[in-house]
């Protein structure tokens, strides 16, 4: 087995007993990186030197015996919208290109002994569905290079599908690392709001947006994110609550629980595909012992307009600080002030960022605030205690990630309605601010990636990865998937 | 024609607080620093940075809501006003929008008219924006930018539209400041723009219910400022409207060289803030307890002061007011009254003299407590005149001497004796023959100038009471 082969989990044991050395693995990913790179395109910024030294610097601290973090010495990526300290953090923005912050996100210090390799690609200001609206690099999915990898969180799903990573992090704001994550073939967690904390994550959409891990597999997942998770003080945001237990029931059997299963989520919208492998998922924990629940939620079909007015509404005004003065490149030629603002964010900002600041402009401006924002607030507050409902009669939901498996690439750039409606499982768990994690369930007749979505109570993490991890046990990961179909990774 | 007319005033009055940090972040908020040495990633919104509420801003501005008979929000939000400016690094300021932290208050003001009592809307807690600075060195100009105030913590104080005078704006905002100063939520420097306030002006007839068009005038600093500006804004508008003309809604400028005020943006109207709750903020939920608490700490208020000053010490409400209007005036008052039996005309000092050498903010009184109580002992008792007051407090003032030394010294004690006076008032009578032949002619007021030689003679020390009887006897037997 080659050393870029092992789970983040085995890996964290090797280097913990010196088996492995830091700087060797670092030298394995750099080798596959150097291998898979020109054709995936997942990294924006690579670091290997800093990485090399990193590793280094990890392995002289083990010899001498000094107390080091699971994760120590795993090389990863993060998402290029997470802050690096004195390291390019560019959105994937024209705008930000040369954007060097001043400070660590608080998950780039949490994870400061871990090896950072580059930072990912990933849609512009993370608006898009596909990667393709960065500014600065082209990822195609590593399963199949004429597929999108998703998005927003691209980059972070190609690299650890390319095993450029052993894991990394994208953030999820409306499925930006589910759907990815799906379409790659690789586990995507979005967890509870307010559970990791968004200081340093460049923000799109404050009141949706979560920091999470994208794993290999499930344990992965678990690990990762509790080595992210907890409050901070540096988020008003930031739950405080015990985060130790998020993967202590990994392993236990789901004898007993309910699985729901939401109508709307079945009856329109999935292609026939993606239905039948995540429904044979459900009666593969069925099998298992669970209970399926057949449940229903009607206020989802409102959740795709709510989700793109509060979102677009809260991204115009988190976005405005990008006005060629404090932040973002100056145009050139400006007649004054209001000009300089005009040209710098006409010229820096790409057509789907644009599309959503207007968007949201409107949405909030006087005489269209109560029909717009202010109802979607309601909605919100509407789908929040459906969803309470919901969870009073099962423990997690289970649905698909996606209606579709990945796009080709190009394929969804002229209709961003139908690159939108690719969201509707995702959305609503960001509306409610539920953790909720896309795991690989099945493949397509092509050889692409499905994937189905678990989605829990708040905070309970630790019962999603319980159910998560007893499903990926029957199946496998996504190379077990495909070879159980007989199709050739 | 103006009196037909009477203005409409409301103020929103920007007050920044003593928190030792800024109001998201732990950068120094402390006065004069060199520019862009008080700012961190937070207060310069960098990307991905995030706020966090300082909660003794929460704290302050719930002791100026008490203290100005506010109802405190129990719930209360933080909401994102959005607009470009260069001193907005974030594009937006921090504020609040419908749920402010205190709501529905009121301040008693007394003028020379009497006792009027001016409602106060709201306060909100907010964040300051930085400070452009616009420089023009040969051809170039160019705007430099000084971000030590951003993020500065401020609470903004709106009042109702019920003020109609300069005098009455003035009073207001002394009344707003003692009772700021007093809580210790601020410093309330005019000077150091620590105390900032808008202007919101209209005209009507009196008698009208209905409000005419108002302008804003922002950011006047001093009293003086505000009080020259409104007068000359009055008179504008009332000028507009008798010539035909129409009053604009629009932010104006007071100029304070040319004490005019000129027109700066015109679109009020379509400014749009686009006002919504700040995702990256939680509510602010506030308890009985907290409340409670929080009023424990208030201590004796200039009102409460006041009416101490009018019962113990028989001011009259218009004095006591004036005393109360600063902290270091009451106190030193106090102390002064405390040592005499003549705590009035420490009292008629304090207004008529010390307050005419008009003190800067942070001007130390520069007599003691102890020197001005035997003036006005020495006063009181009749041993010394108040022109000889006035003089010795001027004096002591400027050298700090000691007032009963130097009423010995120079002998400077009041002449009372009645024989020795009479003496004075009958030279004066005879060499000014003219004044005494004016008096008959029916010019009352030409006793005066008898009085002002008798004065003059005695070096300003005879006793004025005295001195007028005895003309009047002396007039009365020469007709």
């Amino acid at each position: 087995m080659k050393l870029i082969d092992y789970s983040v989990c085995q890996l964290s044991e090797l280097l913990k007993s010196r088996k492995i050395s830091s700087r060797e693995l670092t030298e394995a990913y750099l080798e596959q990186i150097e291998k898979r790179e020109g054709e995936v395109g997942a990294f924006i910024t690579l670091c290997a030197n800093e990485a090399r030294k990193k590793a280094d610097q990890i392995d002289k601290m083990r010899a001498s015996g000094e107390k080091l973090t699971p994760l120590a010495g795993i090389p990863m990526g993060l998402k290029d919208n997470i802050c690096t300290k004195n390291l390019k953090t560019t959105c994937a923005s024209k705008f930000l290109e040369d954007f060097v912050p001043p400070y660590d996100a608080t998950v780039t210090e949490k994870l400061s002994d871990s090896i950072l390799l580059g930072k990912l690609n990933m849609d512009e200001f993370a608006m898009g569905s596909t990667t393709e609206t960065s500014a600065l690099k082209k990822t195609c999915n590593p399963r199949n290079i004429n597929y999108v990898p998703g998005g927003s969180s691209g980059g972070s799903a190609a690299a650890v599908a390319a095993q450029e990573a052993a894991f990394t992090l994208g953030t999820d704001t409306g499925g930006s690392i589910r759907q990815p994550a799906a379409f790659c073939g690789v586990v995507g967690m979005k967890p509870t709001y307010g559970s990791v904390s968004r200081y340093g994550a460049v923000a799109f959409a404050s009141s949706f947006d979560q920091i999470g891990p994208i794993t290999r597999n499930v344990r992965d997942s678990a690990a990762v994110l509790s080595a992210i998770a907890g409050q901070d003080p540096r988020d008003s945001t930031s739950v405080n609550k015990d985060y130790s237990d998020i993967g202590a029931q990994i392993g236990k059997e789901i004898k007993g629980m309910r699985i729901g299963l939401l109508r709307e989520f079945f009856e329109k919208g999935a292609a026939e595909e993606i239905r039948t492998s995540v429904l044979s998922a459900a009666k593969k924990l069925e099998s298992l012992g669970a209970e399926i629940v057949d449940l229903s939620m009607p206020s989802l079909d409102y959740a795709l307009p709510t989700y793109y007015v509060i979102s677009a509404s809260e991204a115009s005004s988190n976005l405005a600080k990008f006005d060629g003065i404090g932040f973002g490149t100056r145009a050139k030629q400006y007649e004054d002030i209001y000009d300089l603002y005009c040209r710098s964010r006409s010229e820096g900002f790409g057509a789907e960022v644009k599309r959503r600041i207007m968007l949201g402009t409107f949405a909030l401006s006087a005489g269209y605030y109560d029909a717009y924002y202010k109802k979607a607030l309601c909605v919100r507050a509407l789908i929040i205690n459906e969803f309470k409902t919901v969870f009073e009669k099962c423990d997690v939901i289970l649905s698909p990630t996606t209606p579709t498996t990945a796009y080709k690439i190009g394929e969804k750039c002229a209709d961003p309605i139908a690159m939108y409606m690719g969201d509707i499982y995702t959305i609503p768990v960001n509306i409610a601010g539920l953790p909720a994690i896309s795991i690989p369930c099945g493949c397509s007749a092509s050889g692409l990636p499905i994937a189905t979505q678990l989605i829990g109570k708040a905070f309970a993490e630790s019962t999603l990865y319980r159910v998560a991890a007893a499903l990926e046990d029957e199946l496998g990961d996504y190379d077990t998937i495909l070879m159980k179909a007989g199709i050739k990774a | 024609m103006s009196t037909a007319y009477e203005m409409v005033i409301g103020l929103e009055v920007h007050v920044e607080l003593k928190t030792k940090t800024k109001i998201f972040c732990s950068c120094s908020t402390e006065f004069g620093a060199e520019p862009n040495t008080q700012c961190c990633p937070i207060c310069l919104g960098y990307p991905g940075t995030l706020p966090v509420l300082n909660a003794k801003v929460v704290d302050y501005a719930i002791k100026a809501g008490l203290a100005t008979n506010c109802t405190i929000a129990k719930f209360s939000k933080q909401d994102r006003k959005n607009y470009f400016y260069p001193d907005l690094p974030k594009a937006y300021q921090i504020s609040q929008y419908d749920l402010p932290l205190c709501i529905g208050g009121w301040l008693d003001i007394e003028t020379k008219n009497g006792k009027k009592r001016i409602r106060i809307t709201r306060i909100h807690i907010e964040e300051d924006a930085g400070k452009l600075i616009h420089r023009q060195e040969g051809d170039i100009s160019e705007t430099l930018f000084d971000a030590n105030r951003c993020g500065v913590s401020l609470i903004e104080i709106v009042s109702e539209p019920d003020l109609r005078s300069a005098e009455e704006v003035v009073a207001y905002l002394k009344k707003l400041r003692s009772t700021l100063l007093y809580t210790g939520v601020s410093d309330c420097k005019m000077n150091e723009g620590s105390m900032r306030c808008d202007v919101n002006l209209s005209v009507r007839k009196v008698g009208e219910e209905a409000f005419g068009t108002r302008t804003e005038m922002k950011n006047l600093n001093s009293f003086q400022f505000i009080a020259r500006a409104i007068e000359y804004e009055f008179r504008r508008q009332v000028e507009e409207l008798e010539s035909g003309g129409k009053i604009v809604q629009e932010t104006r400028r007071f100029d304070e060289v040319s004490g005019k005020t000129f027109s700066m943006r015109t679109k009020e109207d379509a400014d749009d803030y686009r006002y919504f709750p700040d995702p990256d903020l939680c509510p602010i939920i506030i308890s009985d307890e907290k409340i409670a608490a929080l009023r424990a700490e208030i201590p004796m208020l200039p009102e409460e002061r006041k009416e101490r000053y009018i019962k113990s010490y028989g001011l009259t409400p218009y004095d006591a007011e004036m005393i109360t209007a600063e902290l270091k005036f009451a106190d030193f008052f106090e102390k002064t009254a405390e040592k005499t039996k003549y705590p009035k005309l420490v009292a008629n000092m304090l207004i008529s003299e010390i307050f005419s050498y008009q003190l800067e903010e942070d001007e130390p009184i520069k007599i003691g407590a102890e020197h001005l109580a035997s003036i006005a002992e020495m006063l009181g008792s009749g041993r010394i005149n108040s022109n000889t007051a006035k003089k010795l407090l001027s004096e002591i003032w400027e050298t700090g001497a000691d007032p009963h030394k130097l009423v010995k010294e120079r002998n400077l004690e009041q002449i009372s004796d009645r024989d020795v006076l009479l003496a004075y008032v009958r030279k004066a009578i005879a060499d000014n023959p003219k004044s005494i032949a004016d008096y008959f002619n029916g010019k009352t007021s030409a006793l005066k100038a008898i009085v002002g030689k008798v004065m003059a003679a005695t070096g300003g020390k005879a006793n004025p009471i005295i001195v007028n009887e005895l003309i009047d006897i002396e007039i009365k037997e020469l007709r």
